[in-house]
C-alpha cells in the first residue's frame, strides 16, 4: 500500500538532488533542469496533499506552478542561449560581471 | 505800430547763434575760409541792422517810455522759494529788455563786433580752413552771448551770457591750444573768472532772497523803496559788494585783473573784440544796470571807486614799461577799465557808460592796428623790434595816432569827452581820486604814445629782407602771406577798412556827451538817464534819490572850474605826449639812462609788481598744498581705512578655510573612511559565483527553518 508518506519521501529525494544539482555543477544547462527537479518535487507535494485532504486547490496550484515553470524555462533558456552567443560557453563560473 | 517792431529784439541775439551753429556743425567739416567768414559776418551785419533799426525806433520814443520788455518764453517754470519774506514764487523767463543802456550796448556789440568780423577774414587768412571756420564759430557764439547779457531782462539771463563770454574767451584766448602758454592763459582766464562768477552768483542769490525776484526792473523799483544805507552795512550793500566782486573778475579789476594781460595770447581779433570793447566792459554794464541798488549802497560806491582808480593807476605804471605791444595795449585797457569803475563808483553812471562806449571804439581801433602791425612784421610783437613803420604802414600809422590821441584825451576825440566828464565828476566826489585819476591820465598819454614812438617812429630795428621790390609788390595780391617774408607791408583792405571806421568812430563817438559847460547838450547822460534810476522815482520826484540829485545840484561847482579842469587834463595829456616824444623820438639815450637810475623801480613794473608770483605762492601755491594735504589724509585715513578692512577680511577668511579644511573637511573624509574600510570585507561576499550565493541562500533557509521547528 503506498501511503502518503512514500509520496513525501519521493518528492523528499527529488528535491535534495535538484539542489545538489543546483550547487554543485557548472553547466547552465544542468542547473536548469536542477531547477525543474525542485519544481516538480513541490509539485508533487501539493497533489499528494490534495488527495489526503480532499481539498482541490492543492491541484490547481500544481498546474499553476507548471504553468511558472514552463514560463521560466522560456526566459531561463533565452538568457542562456544570449549568454552562449557572447561567451560561447555555458559554463555558470563565467557569469561574474556583476562582481565588484 | 512801433512796439511791434520791438517785439523781434530776440533776433540780434540769435542771429549770430545761428551762424555759430552754421559754421559749428557744418563749417568746420566742409566750408572753405571764405565761405566761413562769409556766414560770420553776414549775420553780424544782419544782428547790426536789427540792432540799428531798434534802436532808431527807440529814439522815437519819448525819453521816459524808452524800456521795452519781451518774454519769448518762459524758461524756469514759478517753484515755491524761500526768500526772507515768506514763501516766494521764483520763476524767470527768456526776457529780454531793450532800453537806452542796453540799446547803446546792443550798437557797441554788433557794431565794432561786425567790423572785427571783417577785420578777421583777412587776418586770420593763413590759419587752417577749419581753424578758421572753428575761429569764427566762437566769435559768433561770443556775440550770442555778449548779447544775451546786455539784452537780458532778468539775472538768470545776463547770468546765461555772463558765463558763456567766459566760456568763448577761453575758448579764443586758447585757440592756439597746440601752444601751451595760449593754452595756459585760457585757463588762468577760465579760473580767476569762476573767482569772479562766485560773487556774482552769490549776489543774485541775494537779491532773490531779499526781493523775491530777479527782474532788473522790480528789482530796481523795490530797492528804490529801501532807505539808502549811508549809516549802515545792510543787505544792498552785501549785494552790491558780491555783484562787484563778479565785476571785478570779468572786467579785470584789482585783485581779479591778471588773467587779461594773459589773454593776449588769442588772436588780435580776440583781443580787440572780447578782450578791450565788449567783454571786459561787462562789469561796468552790470554795475550801471544795478545802479539803483549801488546808489543805496554808498560804503561799496566807495569801495568800487578806489578799486577803479587804484586798478587804473597801477595798470598804467606797468603799461610803461612793457615792451610787448599787445601788452601794453592790455594794460591800458585794465588801466581804462578802471577809469570806468571809478565813474560808476562817483555815481556818474552815465559818464562810466559813456567812457565804455568811446573806449569800445578806439580800444578796438587801437588793437586791431596792432594786429596789423604784427600781421605785417610776420608774427612780431615785441616793440623794440620795430620802428620806422611809419613810411610802410601809412593806413595803420594814420588809424591808430587817432586811437592814440582819442585814449589820450585830446581835443575833440572821443576819449577827450568821455575822460573829462569822468575827471570831473571824481573832482566834485573826492579829491583823492581826481589826483590819482590825473595821474594816470598822464601816464595813459605817455606810455600810448611811447608805443607810436616805438612802433612807428626811429630807425627800423627789426630783422631785414629780401628787398626784391618784384617779389615785394606779389606780396601784395592774393598770394598775400604766403612763402617768405618780404617786409612790412600794409595790410590789405579787410583790414584797413575797419581800422578807418573805427577811426571815425574814435573822432566823433564824442559828440553825443560834449558837456553844458563848453555848449553841448551831454545828450548821452539825458539818453541814458532813465535806465540808470527807478521807475518810481522817475514818477515820483520827490524820493530820496531825486533828493540827493537835487542837492548834488545844488554843491555844483561852478563852469569854469569844469572848464578850468578841462584844461588842465587836456594839459596834462599833452605833456605826456610830449615827455613820450623826447624820450622816445628825439633824444632816446634818456629813456635808457632813466631805467638805468631807477633800475628797482624799474624791474618791479617790468614784473607787474610780482602780483603773478605773489598769487603763485599764496592763493596757487596754498591750493595746491591744501590738495596735497588732502591727498595725503586720502592716502593715509581713507586708503587706511580701506585697506584695514581688507586686511581683516583676509585674516577672518584665513580662519574660516583653517575650520573648513579641518572640522568640516575631517568630517567628510571621515565618514568616506569608514565606508572604504568597512566595505573591505564586506565586498569579499560579491564573489560573482551565483553558486555560492545559492549556497548562502540554502544555508540561510535552513537557519531560519531550523529556528522556526526547534525554538518555538
Amino acid at each position: 500500500m503506498i501511503t502518503p508518506t512514500h509520496y513525501m519521501l519521493l518528492s523528499a529525494a527529488l528535491f535534495i538532488i535538484g539542489v545538489v544539482g543546483v550547487m554543485v555543477r557548472r553547466n547552465i544547462i544542468i542547473i536548469f533542469m536542477s531547477i525543474e527537479l525542485i519544481l516538480n518535487a513541490v509539485n508533487i507535494n501539493l497533489v499528494t496533499f490534495s488527495y489526503q485532504l480532499h481539498n482541490l486547490v492543492g491541484q490547481v496550484f500544481a498546474i499553476f506552478v507548471i504553468a511558472v515553470a514552463a514560463a521560466e524555462a522560456a526566459v531561463g533558456l533565452g538568457i542562456i542561449l544570449a549568454f552562449y552567443r557572447n561567451k560561447e560557453s555555458v559554463n555558470i563560473d563565467e557569469m561574474n560581471l556583476m562582481r565588484w | 505800430m512801433i512796439q511791434f517792431d520791438m517785439r523781434y529784439i530776440w533776433l540780434i541775439p540769435l542771429l549770430p547763434a545761428i551762424g555759430a551753429a552754421i559754421n559749428g556743425l557744418l563749417g568746420i567739416r566742409y566750408f572753405s575760409r571764405k565761405m566761413a567768414g562769409a556766414i560770420a559776418c553776414t549775420t553780424m551785419t544782419l544782428a547790426l541792422g536789427v540792432s540799428l533799426y531798434a534802436f532808431w525806433q527807440l529814439l522815437g520814443l519819448p525819453n521816459e517810455a524808452r524800456a521795452f520788455d519781451v518774454v519769448v518764453a518762459q524758461w524756469i517754470p514759478s517753484i515755491p522759494l524761500a526768500t526772507r519774506g515768506g514763501i516766494g514764487m521764483f520763476q524767470a523767463p527768456w526776457g529780454f529788455r531793450l532800453d537806452p543802456l542796453s540799446g547803446m550796448m546792443i550798437l557797441v556789440v554788433t557794431g565794432i563786433g561786425t567790423l572785427i568780423h571783417v577785420y578777421s577774414t583777412a587776418y586770420m587768412h593763413d590759419e587752417p580752413r577749419a581753424g578758421v571756420a572753428r575761429f569764427f564759430c566762437y566769435l559768433n557764439l561770443f556775440c550770442f552771448f555778449m548779447l544775451m547779457l546786455v539784452l537780458g531782462n532778468n539775472f538768470l539771463v545776463m547770468f546765461v551770457g555772463w558765463e558763456g563770454v567766459g566760456l568763448c574767451s577761453y575758448l579764443l584766448i586758447g585757440y592756439w591750444y597746440e601752444k601751451k602758454s595760449a593754452a595756459d592763459a585760457g585757463k588762468k582766464a577760465f579760473i580767476t573768472n569762476r573767482i569772479g562768477d562766485w560773487g556774482f552768483v552769490l549776489g543774485v542769490f541775494l537779491i532773490y532772497s531779499t526781493f523775491g525776484t530777479l527782474d532788473f526792473r522790480a528789482v530796481q523799483n523795490a530797492a528804490a523803496m529801501m532807505p539808502v544805507e549811508t549809516m549802515h552795512f545792510g543787505v544792498l550793500s552785501f549785494i552790491c559788494l558780491f555783484l562787484f566782486v563778479g565785476a571785478t573778475g570779468k572786467s579785470a579789476q584789482i585783485p581779479l585783473y591778471v588773467w587779461l594781460p594773459d589773454a593776449m595770447e588769442g588772436p588780435t581779433p580776440v583781443s580787440a573784440l572780447i578782450h578791450a570793447a565788449t567783454m571786459v566792459t561787462a562789469g561796468v554794464y552790470m554795475l550801471g544796470r544795478n545802479a539803483v541798488l549801488f546808489s543805496h549802497a554808498p560804503y561799496v560806491m566807495t569801495i568800487v571807486a578806489f578799486v577803479g582808480v587804484l586798478t587804473a593807476l597801477m595798470a598804467a605804471t606797468i603799461g610803461l614799461v612793457q615792451y610787448d605791444i599787445k601788452r601794453v595795449l592790455a594794460y591800458s585797457t585794465v588801466s581804462q577799465l578802471g577809469y570806468m569803475f571809478t565813474a560808476m563808483g562817483v555815481g556818474a553812471f552815465s559818464a562810466g557808460a559813456f567812457h565804455l562806449m568811446t573806449h569800445a571804439f578806439f580800444k578796438a581801433l587801437l588793437f586791431l592796428g596792432s594786429g596789423s602791425v604784427i600781421h605785417a612784421m610776420a608774427g612780431e610783437q615785441d616793440m623794440r623790434k620795430m620802428g620806422g613803420l611809419k613810411k610802410h604802414l601809412p593806413v595803420t600809422f594814420a588809424t591808430m595816432m587817432i586811437g592814440t590821441l582819442a585814449i589820450a584825451g585830446i581835443f575833440p576825440l572821443a576819449g577827450f569827452f568821455s575822460k573829462d566828464e569822468i575827471l570831473f565828476r571824481a573832482f566834485v566826489a573826492n579829491k583823492a581820486i581826481w589826483v590819482l585819476a590825473v595821474i594816470t591820465a598822464f601816464m595813459t598819454a605817455f606810455y600810448m604814445y611811447r608805443l607810436m614812438s616805438m612802433t612807428f617812429f626811429g630807425g627800423y630795428h627789426g630783422p631785414a629782407w629780401d628787398a626784391d621790390p618784384h617779389a615785394h609788390a606779389g606780396a601784395h595780391d592774393d598770394s598775400h602771406g604766403h612763402g617768405p617774408w618780404h617786409g612790412p607791408h600794409e595790410s590789405p583792405t579787410p583790414m584797413t577798412f575797419p581800422l578807418m571806421a573805427l577811426a571815425v568812430g574814435a573822432i566823433v563817438a564824442g559828440f553825443v556827451g560834449i558837456p553844458a559847460a563848453i555848449g553841448g547838450g551831454n545828450s548821452i547822460e539825458k539818453f541814458l538817464e532813465p535806465s540808470f534810476t527807478a521807475q518810481e522815482v522817475r514818477l515820483k520826484p520827490d524820493t530820496s534819490l531825486q533828493a540827493d540829485l537835487a542837492e548834488h545840484e545844488e554843491s555844483h561847482v561852478s563852469v569854469n572850474v569844469e572848464r578850468g579842469l578841462m584844461v588842465f587834463s587836456l594839459a596834462v595829456a599833452i605833456i605826456g605826449i610830449l615827455l613820450a616824444r623826447k624820450f622816445y623820438v628825439t633824444s632816446p639815450e634818456i629813456s635808457d639812462r632813466l631805467a638805468d637810475q631807477w633800475a628797482g623801480p624799474h624791474r618791479v613794473l617790468s614784473n607787474k609788481y610780482y602780483v603773478d608770483e605773489a598769487y603763485d605762492a599764496t592763493v596757487i601755491s596754498g591750493t595746491f598744498g591744501a590738495g596735497r594735504g588732502l591727498w595725503t589724509f586720502d592716502r593715509r585715513v581713507v586708503d587706511g581705512v580701506v585697506n584695514g578692512s581688507g586686511w581683516f577680511t583676509i585674516v577672518s577668511a584665513w580662519f574660516s578655510g583653517l575650520a573648513d579644511r579641518t572640522v568640516v573637511d575631517g568630517l567628510v573624509n571621515l565618514v568616506g573612511r569608514i565606508c572604504e574600510e568597512g566595505s573591505f570585507w564586506f565586498r569579499k561576499l560579491q564573489t560573482g559565483l551565483v553558486q555560492n550565493y545559492a549556497m548562502w541562500m540554502l544555508a540561510g533557509i535552513f537557519a531560519f527553518v531550523s529556528i522556526y521547528l526547534f525554538m518555538r
